[in-house]
């Protein structure tokens, strides 16, 4: 199995499982809310290609890719999702409060930041080789406390990499509305290094990534992976305010698309196939599984 | 008898030889200066690796800290002024507090944040609060404050070795205070009992009371009014008090305060924070739903005026409890059933 076809394959997995979580919720299967990634699959899927399967993930509210790109159980997300007690965490943190093996999610904005670097703190104090990937996007940063996590992680010379994923919208806020000056200059301003690519190509991503980990696993120093993307869904689920013309414009750029012309002839059916057994099984698995019992403990 | 400030130092010397996962973190705690109260005074010459002087950032402070304790370690954090944890709310509520539940059990979240907390210094409004009480009440939280009759030492190191997030509320005022020595001096008179572990409550009686008329309930610095305020209502106005002293404020045990109010009926809390929904309203609440004879309980609360501290020692003096308000209030809440 080539490698651009696993690639194709995970980020179609993500699409597909995403676009069924708004699909569910339209049907009243699934209640509350969660946020999709569909248009921003390769950022997730070209960094875990390069990432080690023992590093430290801290994601936030919009997670799933993050979960499934490093190599999490679609069938435990949709447990969740659906409040089952077979989810990853029983039920009790659905779509936005994940933990699975060393993968974390919060949904606080820049609340999740010192606490990936305390994670980062820990992994080269006990000399683990580990690193920690810390995910925020354009909107987290307008939350103090992520600048108090980037100048120590600077001082103390922590493994950890800050992926920013810019949407360009923080809900509905544009970034032209919310974030002043650069966002790379953040990053220099703390001295920490940093790559920056605008792409929607798992390849680009995946090369930044690989040098952006090298260096921080390498030097065991931070650094910034600035991944300015696009949504093509809504924040949540209905609040979508762009207009039509702006949706049309962003979908160009689909990472999908873009990656289907590296593919051999049959291989994108070959993958929509899979992915459609791995995601009717996951989420017919999760909705036949138990709602779990009130515990305290 | 040592002070709290020997026992808290020696606690956390302890904690960093027995144990190389516990680390200590906050602002200004490297020797020669030790930190604003000294509380770690010493510990950066032993253990220079595990001692991290930090930024003036205490919400990464105690993320930073919860970070390490997923992944292992045993951190404690020092904010360096109680009224600072305004600044660290999110990482506790939204982070350290709730990881473990949230998670399904599948975390442990083991740090401990210490902050010295209270007035009485002239240090004025955002130097002088006692904030726990916002933290009470918080699930997955637990909140300690230490006292002159416990060893704050056995408090502190069973705070670092809880599994969960612990907020240690110091008072300032203790830590000069020499422990309190049973059978002697101050206690010479009370018989003590011992409730819970690792964060006992203590009910203090007159070894020779007769039938005793009201239960002061209070923790930290304020056992210190109470006590002065017990031996005044004995000597000068012959009512007999007996006091009931928490260790673990949050979440908490009523049943040693329930045990004691069968006996008198009568309840006073004394607290260091502000009046309006704190924790001697949430302990009156809970004596009162376990009782199935409410019109034989009375209860008074004396705590801080609902306003900032001021600077001026006249003014905070007014708006802190005091053995005087503590008198008097007994005096009216003993006489109002009369």
């Amino acid at each position: 199995m080539s490698q651009d076809f696993t690639l194709y394959r995970t980020m179609l997995l993500i699409r597909r499982f995403e676009e069924r979580l708004l699909a569910e919720f339209s049907s009243g299967k699934l209640v509350g809310t969660t946020h999709t990634c569909i248009g921003q699959e390769a950022d997730a899927v070209g960094i875990f290609s390069v990432a080690d399967p023992d590093d430290v993930v801290f994601s936030n509210h919009r997670c799933h890719g993050h979960f499934l790109a490093c190599g999490g159980d679609p069938y435990l997300l949709a447990a969740e999702l659906m409040g089952k007690a077979t989810g990853l965490v029983g039920g009790r943190g659905g779509s936005q409060h994940i933990h699975w093996r060393n993968f974390y999610s919060n949904g606080i904005q820049g609340g999740i930041v010192p606490v990936a670097t305390g994670m980062a703190l820990a992994e080269k104090e006990q000399k683990t080789g580990q690193v920690v990937l810390a995910f925020i996007g354009d909107g987290t940063l307008g939350e103090g406390v992520l600048y108090e996590s980037l100048n120590i992680a600077a001082l103390w010379q922590l493994p950890i990499l800050f992926v920013l994923e810019n949407n360009h919208y923080a809900q509905t806020t544009p970034v032209e509305k919310a974030v002043a000056g650069s966002m790379g200059g953040r990053f220099v301003a703390f001295g920490i290094p940093t790559w920056e690519r605008e792409t929607a190509d798992v390849l680009e991503v995946r090369a930044a990534a690989r040098d952006a980990l090298r260096h921080v696993r390498g030097e065991t120093r931070p650094g910034g992976l600035i991944l300015h993307t696009n949504r093509f869904a809504a924040h949540s689920k209905g609040d979508d305010t762009r207009t039509s013309q702006e949706l049309a414009r962003i979908r160009q750029f689909d990472p999908l698309t873009i990656h289907a012309g590296r593919l051999a002839a049959g291989e994108c059916e070959k993958a929509e196939a899979e992915v459609a057994v791995t995601i009717n099984d996951a989420f017919a698995r999760a909705e036949a599984a138990p709602t779990p019992m009130m515990n305290a403990e | 008898m040592p002070t709290l400030l020997d026992r808290l130092n020696f606690a956390l010397h302890h904690a960093m030889q027995s144990d190389p996962r516990v680390y200590v973190l906050g602002e200004d705690i490297l020797d020669p200066y030790g930190g604003a109260f000294k509380v770690t005074r010493g510990l950066s010459m032993e253990f220079p690796e595990r001692v991290l002087t930090t930024p003036i950032s205490e919400a990464g402070i105690v993320g930073v800290a919860s970070g390490m304790a997923l992944r292992g370690l045993r951190p404690v954090a020092e904010i360096m002024f109680g009224d600072f944890v305004t600044l660290i709310t999110d990482q506790i509520i939204n982070h350290a507090a709730k990881f473990r539940w949230m998670y399904n059990g599948s975390v442990r979240v083991p740090i401990v944040v210490r902050t010295p907390m209270g007035g009485r210094r002239g240090y004025g409004p955002t130097h002088s609060q006692s904030l726990e009480k916002l933290f009470m009440g918080v699930p997955g939280l637990k909140v300690v404050a230490p006292n002159t009759l416990g060893d704050p030492a056995d408090l502190l190191l069973a705070a670092i070795a809880d599994d969960d997030p612990v907020l240690f509320a110091e008072h300032k005022l203790l830590y000069t205070r020499p422990l309190l020595e049973q059978g002697s001096g101050d206690l010479a008179d009370y018989s003590v009992i011992s409730v819970g572990e690792p964060f006992p409550s203590y009910t203090l009686r007159f070894a020779f009371s007769h039938q005793p008329q009201v239960t002061i309930a209070t923790y930290g610095y304020n056992f210190e009014l109470a006590r002065a305020a017990a031996l005044e209502l004995l000597m000068e106005h012959e009512i007999f008090a007996e006091l009931v002293l928490f260790s673990q404020l949050s979440p908490f045990d009523v049943e040693p305060l329930a045990e004691s109010l069968a006996r008198t009926h009568h309840l006073l809390t004394v607290e260091e924070g502000t009046l309006t929904l704190g924790w001697g309203a949430e302990v009156i609440a809970r004596v009162i739903e376990r009782s199935n004879d409410l019109s034989r309980y009375y209860a008074r609360r004396v705590a801080a005026l609902d306003l900032p501290i001021a600077n001026a020692r006249a003014l905070e003096e007014a708006i802190l409890p005091s053995r005087e308000k503590v008198v008097e209030t007994v005096i009216e809440l003993v006489g109002s059933d009369l």
